[in-house]
């Protein structure tokens, strides 16, 4: 990772451990936090159908991206069976819900088996890195895949799955607004977990194994061991991104869950940057909304050159790929890293460079 | 057991896998050299088949100088591709490199889409299609053209590698860049002429799909078949890649008469390379004929 400008205010020294290992590095830091749960919390009073599904959607793919984001990002290892495992996670929480345990159980009980499907799949992993096992987790892609198409008790095959509504104690959480608060909750289970993760020893371990896996080999950190617990994460959290996507769509059907789904979360954490926690949630919320951005644009100029009305799918699938190219090659750090650029120059003023 | 059944298959797995190993032979070519993995590999090949689809059917030109104008066209698009979106990317880590390529593999299906339509289209009839009985099995002509074409383009490699001045420039920086670069070798002019020749040569890959079935998007899906195939052969051995290409080809349709004859669990065609693909990299992490990766700290 290259240095990333990241300065705090004047005279907040940290003198102890204790205080370099806040959750949160300063105190305004953790009033922004909270305010921004709050306004969440508080937008069903406002906004109506449209956003509240679109804050829902962004809350479920950030919790996902955010899996990844443990994987790719802090432990180096690149996974493109992402959407596989968020497939998993939807049709596991169905079938458990099916068979009459309540959602909001059935949601972390997805999770947990798409643990353990992640880890087993893991397994390969432990022993390759790189290309090798980019193309491991490609067949895990292709394996699950088939595997929802085939396994009628589990998924309903190729009929898809009905999933159940989620209630509290028999009150219902059937439209946007209600659902909006079971999704903040996991989001900010998540990714609180995650920050907290990055200062244990497990979280540093898995850092260690991105940076220079021989040296963290000699420090005495347990490679396969720390390999397949990341997977065992990164799918837990899919799993539990998955579930959420299920009961808020109420039918699962295997469609959703290919390759670009897998491809669309590695482009979630590649642009709101890689290893970083808040970018996975700013990566989903980009992703989610470039397409439809895109295609009021493409609405927009259609009207003046009436040719491009009916490319406006292509160009919503164009502009992703866009995307994923242009902040490679402009922008590689991410949205985060653009963000506290901006920060920097503003706190530094003027003397930015 | 069906015999002929079973030979039938076998003969059009060797044939498929042919294709196959040239279309895994490019993906090498290009890993070796430039030590990137193109993801986009099965969209140059639909690439290929639609420029020349649409030079056959929409300025009627001659099939030949369709083909030939469509390779011209491939290695201007592979340089083009080398310098503008994977030379800023030098020395950047492998997810970056690796999501590049997709991205470009996204961009391009949808822009292909949008450009040559979804539905296969079939080419006008360039050859007779006939079949030609050999040793008691029916094959078809065209089959066996693309057999023909792929043993060419194989020898053709093979001859370029051993004794171009080029070729051996490329084995050069594919074994060491800077030992390459001190003795005068370009090593960019390598990597985009590295491109290039993928390029074409998927093009050609392309074209031969085309007359044989018909040309269309899906069949940017043997960029996906190419990764068993190269695991099976090792990411960085040009033999291996057509040896994997075969094994591909022909498991793909054992798996089949399996599948078909005992098994009936359907689709097996499509996923059986996977699980071979798992088990080996779990045997052997550095593919069969790969060289493994050996690090010093």
């Amino acid at each position: 990772m290259a240095h990333v400008p990241n300065p705090r205010p004047t005279g907040d020294f940290r003198a102890t451990y204790a205080a370099d290992r806040t959750l949160f590095r300063t105190r305004n830091e953790t009033m922004a936090v909270l305010a921004g749960v709050v306004l969440v919390a508080l937008c069903p009073l406002v906004f109506g159908g449209y956003v509240l599904s679109q804050l829902i959607l962004i809350g479920i793919y950030g919790i996902a991206a955010l899996g990844l984001n443990v994987l790719t990002g802090m432990t180096g290892q690149i996974s493109l069976g992402h959407g596989a495992f968020f497939g998993f996670g939807a049709f596991a929480s169905a079938w458990i819900s099916g068979n009459g345990i309540p959602v909001l159980i059935a949601i972390p009980l997805a999770g947990l088996m798409t643990m353990a499907v992640g880890m087993i799949f893991g397994i390969p992993a432990a022993r390759l890195k790189g290309l090798y096992l980019a193309i491991a987790t490609l067949a895990s892609q292709y394996i699950l895949q088939d595997f929802f198409a085939r396994a009628d008790w589990f998924t309903g095959g190729t009929y898809g799955s009905l999933a159940e509504t989620a209630s509290v104690f028999g009150f219902q959480l059937n439209n946007d607004a209600r659902y909006l608060y079971l999704v903040l909750f996991w989001v900010v289970v998540a990714f609180v977990a995650v920050a907290n993760l990055a200062r244990t020893r497990d979280g540093r371990a898995l850092v260690a194994v991105r940076d220079h896996y021989l040296s963290a080999e000699i420090m005495g950190i347990n490679l396969t061991r720390y390999r397949i617990l990341s997977f065992g994460i990164s799918s837990f959290f899919a799993g539990i991104g998955g579930a959420l996507y299920g009961h808020y769509l109420g039918f699962v059907s295997a469609e959703g869950f290919t390759i670009i789904l897998s491809i669309e979360f590695l482009a979630m954490i590649i642009i709101g940057g890689l290893g970083s926690v808040s970018g996975s949630l700013l990566g989903a919320a980009f992703i989610l909304l470039l397409p439809q951005a895109m295609e009021v644009f493409a609405n927009g100029v259609a009207t003046v050159v009436p040719a491009i009305a009916q490319g406006t799918a292509y160009i919503k699938q164009m502009s992703v790929g866009a995307a994923i190219i242009l902040f490679l090659v402009l922008e590689p750090e991410g949205l985060v890293h653009r963000w506290r650029m901006t920060r920097a120059s503003w706190k530094l003023f003027p003397f930015s460079h | 057991m069906n015999t002929s059944l079973l030979i039938q298959l076998l003969v059009n797995g060797v044939i498929v896998g042919m294709l196959y190993g040239i279309v895994a032979m490019c993906f090498v070519l290009i890993y070796k050299s430039t030590q990137v993995v193109n993801f986009a590999q099965g969209e140059f090949v639909v690439l290929g088949a639609w420029v020349c689809l649409a030079l056959v059917v929409n300025m009627g030109l001659p099939f030949w100088l369709a083909f030939l104008f469509s390779l011209v066209f491939m290695m201007v698009f592979g340089i083009l591709v080398q310098v503008v979106l994977l030379r800023p990317l030098l020395g950047e880590p492998v997810i970056s490199v690796i999501m590049a390529t997709i991205g470009l593999s996204i961009f391009m299906q949808a822009t292909m889409n949008w450009i040559f339509g979804n539905n296969a289209v079939r080419f006008p009839r360039v050859f007779d299609r006939g079949t030609v009985e050999i040793a008691g099995l029916n094959v078809e002509t065209a089959y066996l053209m693309s057999f023909v074409l792929s043993l060419v383009v194989m020898g053709l490699f093979f001859w370029f590698f051993q004794y171009s001045r080029w070729g051996l420039a490329m084995r050069a920086t594919a074994y060491n860049q800077q030992i390459a670069q001190s003795l005068g070798i370009s090593v960019g002019r390598v990597f985009a002429m590295a491109w290039a020749i993928s390029a074409v040569v998927s093009g050609i890959a392309g074209v031969v799909i085309g007359l044989v079935s018909a040309v269309s998007n899906s069949l940017a899906i043997i960029g996906i078949k190419v990764f068993p195939a190269v695991i099976v052969g090792g990411l960085d051995s040009i033999v291996g890649a057509i040896i994997g290409g075969l094994t591909i080809g022909i498991l793909e349709n054992l798996a089949e008469f399996v599948d078909g004859q005992y098994l009936h669990i359907g689709n097996m065609y499509s996923v059986a390379p996977f699980y071979v693909l798992l088990i080996i990299l779990m045997i052997k992490p550095y593919g069969l004929l790969g060289t493994p990766d050996i690090e010093r700290v």
